[in-house]
């Protein structure tokens, strides 16, 4: 039993020692999240679940389980002042959700820099802008 | 770590039980169950004691002027791809003409907030909804994309994001594979601060105020007053869909 608790921490360390373990970001603002962090992991989901139905069907706004305001506490921001988006490698929701294997759609649609910030201008591959293919005229035999 | 997890589970457990015997104390104490739903609410739900519309007037309407779809472009973030076709439009800019006399009219068109949308009947998923307050909207998480909705209405008021697309703004989520229209802004209407959508104000700006917003069912609005005292028309009023935009001058 020993043997194994000591086989589990050793591993556990390696992991962090290794990278893969999430990397989280502190918040960079405000004191505490609107929830205790161990129910914030497990249940934020279901939180914003809820609250978008309120927001979009009832039109109630401002109510504390907001994904705007995630973005606006766990944004970060880089050397140059611009805003890092949160889906960005390593930054706060992509981090765990990359460790845990679960794909996030929410900036599908959603902003994920806070309002009136500049987005930094290393964006997650899927953020490029997209390829444009140019289609060549088809020859017509007679030049 | 699955020591690490144990206490955090134990943690959560703590708390519960901690809540409950509050929940149990208040329950003995006379509190009443249903007010626990209302404990974290910024606001209420909106009711159909309101409901929101516009009346545009055509003679005010400028023609070449187009103030009110910049404005809308700016508030929601919509960015032309450079493909017409299927670009995103949430108003648009019409020009009639009545051939016999050759009159000329220009109007903005939008989501005409009806209170019978067709759009609604059709949806497979009920993405496609009218509020409580009369603002037809589409719910993005359960729109599958398919457009019915396009198809069914009769103002081509709805586009479909066929592009992936950054820089969207906080207050107007917008994604690919999904329809959208005209909000009427419900994000300024819901702060009940008193702004008005951007095509109206931008309107207004410009000196025109050909776009008058408030609210049908208060008999004291502004609005309410004018569609009261003047000849105004829906579009397409055979439908009969009572739509929430009125137009005059037309």
């Amino acid at each position: 039993m020993l043997m194994l608790l000591l086989v589990i921490c050793a591993a556990a360390n390696a992991d962090e020692s290794s990278g893969l373990l999430p990397v989280i970001p502190q918040a960079v603002k405000g004191e505490a999240c609107v929830e205790p962090t161990d129910v914030m992991r497990r249940d934020h989901m279901q939180f914003l679940m809820h609250q978008r139905d309120d927001t979009v069907h009832g039109g109630i706004r401002g109510a504390k389980h907001s994904l705007v305001g995630c973005i606006d506490c766990h944004a970060q921001t880089d050397a140059q002042g611009a805003a890092v988006p949160v889906n960005a490698k390593d930054q706060f929701c992509a981090s765990c959700h990359r460790f845990a294997g679960a794909s996030m759609d929410c900036f599908e649609c959603h902003a994920t820099v806070p309002a009136g910030k500049r987005a930094s201008t290393t964006l997650p591959a899927w953020m490029s802008p997209p390829t444009v293919f140019v289609a060549r005229t088809p020859s017509t035999g007679v030049d | 770590m699955a020591g690490a997890h144990k206490s955090l589970a134990d943690r959560s457990r703590r708390r519960f039980l901690a809540k409950a015997g509050v929940a149990a104390a208040g329950l003995a104490a006379g509190m009443r169950f249903i007010d626990f739903p209302h404990a974290n609410a910024a606001s209420d739900p909106v009711t159909g004691a309101r409901r929101w519309g516009m009346l545009i007037d055509a003679d005010k309407c400028a023609r070449g002027c187009n103030a009110c779809v910049t404005a809308c472009n700016d508030e929601h973030g919509i960015q032309g791809q450079g493909r017409p076709e299927t670009d995103a439009q949430w108003i648009r800019k019409v020009t009639l003409r009545d051939n016999a006399t050759g009159r000329e009219t220009s109007l903005p068109l939008m989501c005409q907030h009806c209170e019978h949308p067709p759009c609604v009947d059709v949806c497979p998923t009920g993405a496609s909804f009218r509020r409580a307050d009369g603002i037809v909207l589409v719910d993005k998480h359960s729109c599958i994309g398919c457009r019915y909705c396009m198809l069914a209405c009769p103002y081509k008021a709805r586009s479909f994001v066929h592009e992936e697309l950054t820089d969207q703004k906080p207050w107007s989520p917008r994604g690919k594979g999904t329809v959208e229209s005209c909000n009427l802004c419900v994000h300024r209407i819901d702060e009940g601060s008193g702004r008005i959508p951007a095509c109206a104000e931008a309107c207004a700006r410009e000196g025109h105020k050909a776009i008058l917003f408030g609210d049908m069912n208060n008999p004291t609005s502004t609005l309410a007053k004018e569609l009261a005292d003047d000849d105004s028309q829906e579009l397409r009023a055979d439908l009969g869909l009572n739509t929430g935009i009125r137009y005059e001058d037309l």
